[in-house]
């Protein structure tokens, strides 16, 4: 392009003191170019300081903490952002340059309604108030497609809307003073799949329409590629490879940018063992939160998380369980291991488990196990990792001396292809997929025969969601292990259930063998689930949420 | 297991970042290093100040005075009774066939001394450094004494008051529904006693003796933490590791004390501090006002008290002001360099 970029970043850097006197440096000599109308998508696994090269752009990260070296240089139509004033660097924010976060619940103020949020911009930077705003607040409402009722809206608190309707309210504070650039920092990590494609396609509507360049970061290339022009693959702080996002991905040339390509969870599910037994049965489980009114607190009706769900499972089989958040996914998994309270049968190798008091359930819990989503918050984070596998041996008296114990902790770490050497150190030494592996090692150190796996590797990289899932698959094959798969992500599901069952609202919409579930869906809400995780291609026909 | 491994990762970065935030806040590092020789001197206080002397040397034999009790007939005195090492007889009888070693300070904090030439109190000599009281006693001694009697009763007070305090916020966070609703109700009556009217009363009743007057305080001084600790393990109850612990089978005790209380305990000892020289604050103040330790025991409150009384003498008053303020600032430094050790936004600058 001839003309001259919007924004031009040059040899940035990022330093962070970590210690008196050591610097972690979070993004190294980085140079890109943003034009007029473009969108350019920077990609990298976490930690590869793209959110960082982000927040840098409109002076956010925490200074003096932070640290830009000498050399950085962030120009704005030729105007330097790096070292400029507070008072210019409030000219520019929020209204030249906008920014949406991943995060819409908590980037909306709790107590403010969305006329005030979104108000609030105007008045700063336009000094816009009462109906002439609140004009302009409708105008934006619809643009963003929060149409249906726009005015009522106004008047709603964040924790009334959906995450999808909070980050188009977050979109729509971003657009209200027409800015130049819109800077996306994974707007979509946080939402359902379905939600994901509706926002894409939103946001891909919006550029094309304003004309506004945008800065979109996300570690998914998936949707690099369905709204990208062009991409800059971070790694380790450095911008690896860059280019037309064409060319980068149907001709990778750096190694790097090739292994994030390859990434994507692969492979089929096992064929599972012709002579299995039925493991675990569920009969009409319902799981209903009641809803509390009136000055005495009494019931006035319930939330039916789960809503009579029947199912069978026999060892070495994978169900996946698929829906949207809020379809009672993982209160299922919850209620099946009686950590959650249930009605309903649950038989448990032919044993009903629901009438047995905690300790009387004690023995079983060594049978089923559970592996949960965020593999930070799993780990008690002031216990060793020998200590947090070796708990669950100390409950059920497993091995009578310690070194037997210790010989069994390090045998798990090996399974999960941890060095057995670990089990000294601390959880936050290690990262998200090591993490993963010492939640996974401590339900396997159990031997048991029932896993629930609560979407394990949502919070994780691609190519380390793939590591996890082939670990899966192959302890599934040598344990004879019957997994409940609780997932949003059909890519992984596909990768290793053998059945699968579509819930929404507590219910199921769909069930059936993985391959005809995924091949010939019946089901309208199935359709579209299939269609926004493939092709990122946002169905709208009134089955999913907006 | 390599040679380094056991002891020294177990102080996990973490730890040493906040260690080394510590040690960043000079202030606070050195007023702990102060406050802690000025405890452990007073910890010794029998060895500084005592009417007794630490070794006697007599007729080729050795006695401690400071341990044991002798009758002055064991010195060639008169009386079957304990012999008093400050009166010149004793004292000469063992010179001529001996010697004795004293203490630095040659008084007990209830050593009257009977060789003033002035009415008592006396001012500042080189007998009795910083004066005597209205008694006749030695302030330094009486000093040391009471800072140590401050110092323990305020750590064992903040002590058990923080281990009752952080079960019952425990037992109210983990649990939560109407456990917490009612011992909440609970504690909103109870805080809301007249807590000084109380301890008059009682005091009144009862002769408070150390051990009466740390149950007293604890009564209402145990309230502190519970809000800060209840309120992290309502937070923590629902983290998946705790969920986690239940899966695995683990009873309630096992997961409040060994997952959740490990992560709800920055909080608690960000207070301690603070507890620490609130109780001191509290055993003072009593003891001004004359319903702490019995009558004669080595207190700081009391000796305030004697200086308000008796302003005429000014080194009372402004020994006791002086200790008074430099315990407490030593104590709210530490605290500070404490809470620096926590904040995990702190920079190093």
């Amino acid at each position: 392009m001839a003309d001259d970029p919007l924004l031009r970043v040059r040899d940035l850097s990022v330093t962070f003191s970590t210690g008196k006197d050591t610097v972690f440096t979070a993004v190294d000599k980085v140079s890109f170019e943003l034009h007029k109308g473009e969108t350019l998508a920077l990609v990298g696994e976490s930690g590869s300081g793209k959110s960082v090269t982000a927040l840098s752009v409109l002076q956010l990260l925490p200074y003096p903490l932070a640290q830009h070296p000498k050399g950085s240089s962030i120009t704005f139509e030729g105007k330097e952002l790096v070292g400029a004033s507070e008072d210019e660097l409030r000219k520019i924010r929020g209204n030249r340059i906008a920014m949406v976060f991943q995060e819409p619940m908590t980037s909306l103020n709790p107590l403010h309604t969305i006329e005030r949020q979104i108000g609030e911009v105007l008045t700063i930077h336009k000094g816009m108030g009462g109906d002439e705003a609140r004009k302009r607040i409708v105008e934006l409402l619809n643009l963003v497609g929060l149409d249906e009722q726009a005015e009522n809206r106004l008047d709603a608190y964040p924790h009334q809307l959906s995450g999808g309707q909070r980050q188009r309210v977050m979109i729509a504070m971003a657009l209200a003073n027409d800015p130049a650039i819109l800077i996306a920092d994974e707007p979509t990590t946080a939402v359902d799949v379905t939600i994901q494609a509706q926002l894409l396609k939103l946001l891909r509507g919006l550029q094309e329409k304003l004309g506004m360049a945008m800065l979109f970061i996300t570690h998914d290339l998936g949707v690099v590629r369905k709204l990208a022009h062009r991409v800059c693959v971070m790694q380790k702080g450095k911008i690896v490879e860059t280019g037309p996002v064409n060319k980068v991905f149907d001709n990778p040339q750096h190694e790097y940018t090739r292994h994030l390509l390859e990434a994507e969870p692969k492979g089929k599910p096992v064929d599972p063992p012709a002579d299995a037994k039925k493991l675990i049965e569920a009969k009409g489980v319902r799981v209903w939160f009641p809803i509390k009114g009136g000055v005495f607190r009494r019931t006035q009706g319930y939330v039916k998380a789960v809503d009579g769900i029947d199912f069978e499972l026999k060892e070495g089989h994978t169900l996946g369980v698929v829906g949207e958040s809020g379809s009672g996914k993982t209160t299922l998994g919850l209620a099946l291991l009686r950590l959650e309270a249930a009605r309903g049968q649950i038989l448990f190798n032919g044993k009903e488990i629901q009438d047995l008091s905690q300790g009387d359930l004690r023995p079983l819990r060594r049978e089923m196990q559970i592996v949960f989503q965020d593999p930070y918050g799993s780990l008690s984070p002031r216990l060793s990792v020998g200590e947090i596998i070796g708990e669950g041996l100390k409950i059920h008296k497993i091995g009578k001396t310690d070194e037997e114990r210790e010989k069994l902790i390090i045998e798990a770490l090996e399974e999960v292809r941890l060095d057995p050497d670990t089990r000294h150190r601390y959880p936050h030494e290690f990262s998200g997929g090591q993490r993963q592996r010492i939640a996974i090692a401590r339900a396997l150190v159990l031997k048991p025969k029932f896993l629930v796996l609560d979407e394990p590797t949502s919070a994780l990289d691609m190519s380390v969601q793939a590591q996890i899932v082939d670990l899966l698959r192959e302890l599934q094959q040598r344990h004879r292990l019957a997994y409940l798969f609780i997932s949003h992500d059909l890519r992984v599901v596909r990768a290793l259930a053998d059945q699968v069952m579509v819930l929404k609202d507590g219910k199921i919409v769909e069930r059936g063998p993985a391959s005809t579930i995924f091949d010939a869906p019946s089901q309208p809400y199935t359709k579209a689930l299939m269609a926004a995780a493939f092709e990122l291609e946002a169905v709208e026909n009134g089955d999913v949420r907006t | 297991m390599n040679a380094t491994a056991p002891t020294a990762s177990r102080l996990s970065p973490l730890n040493q970042r906040r260690l080394a935030n510590f040690k960043a806040n000079r202030r606070g590092f050195w007023s702990l290093w102060i406050f802690l020789i000025l405890f452990v001197l007073s910890i010794f206080a029998e060895l500084i100040a005592n009417d007794r002397p630490v070794l006697v040397r007599y007729n080729g034999e050795f006695y401690v005075p400071i341990a044991r009790s002798y009758p002055e007939t064991v010195f060639g005195g008169e009386f079957e009774t304990e012999a008093d090492y400050r009166d010149p007889f004793v004292a000469e009888q063992i010179d001529a066939k001996g010697w004795i070693l004293w203490p630095p300070v040659r008084f007990s904090y209830r050593t009257v001394n009977r060789n003033l030439t002035v009415p008592a109190p006396a001012p500042p000599s080189a007998e009795n450094w910083l004066g005597t009281d209205d008694q006749g006693r030695d302030v330094l001694a009486r000093l040391i004494y009471g800072f140590r009697i401050s110092v323990l009763f305020g750590l064992i007070l903040c002590v058990v008051s923080s281990i009752v305090g952080v079960i019952a916020g425990a037992v109210q966070g983990y649990f939560g529904g109407w456990v917490d609703l009612l011992f909440q109700r609970f504690l909103e009556i109870w805080s809301g006693l007249p807590e000084l009217y109380l301890l008059i009363i009682l005091a009144s009743i009862i002769t408070p003796s150390f051990g009466i007057l740390l149950g007293l305080l604890l009564l209402f001084s145990w309230t502190g933490l519970v809000g800060v600790v209840r309120a992290e393990f309502l937070r923590a109850r629902n983290f998946d590791y705790v969920r986690a612990a239940k899966a695995l089978g683990a009873g309630d005790t096992v997961i409040m004390f060994r997952h959740v209380l490990p992560n709800a305990m920055v909080a608690t000892l960000t207070f301690m501090p603070f507890i620490l020289s609130g109780s001191v604050v509290a055993l003072t103040s009593l003891d001004f006002l004359g319903f702490g330790l019995p009558a004669g025991s080595a207190s700081l409150g009391e000796l305030l008290n004697q200086g308000k009384s008796n302003l005429h003498a000014p080194w009372l008053g402004i020994t006791s002001f002086f200790i008074l303020a430099i315990m407490l600032s030593l104590l709210v430094f530490i605290g500070e360099a404490v809470r620096d050790a926590f904040d995990p936004r702190k920079i190093f600058r």
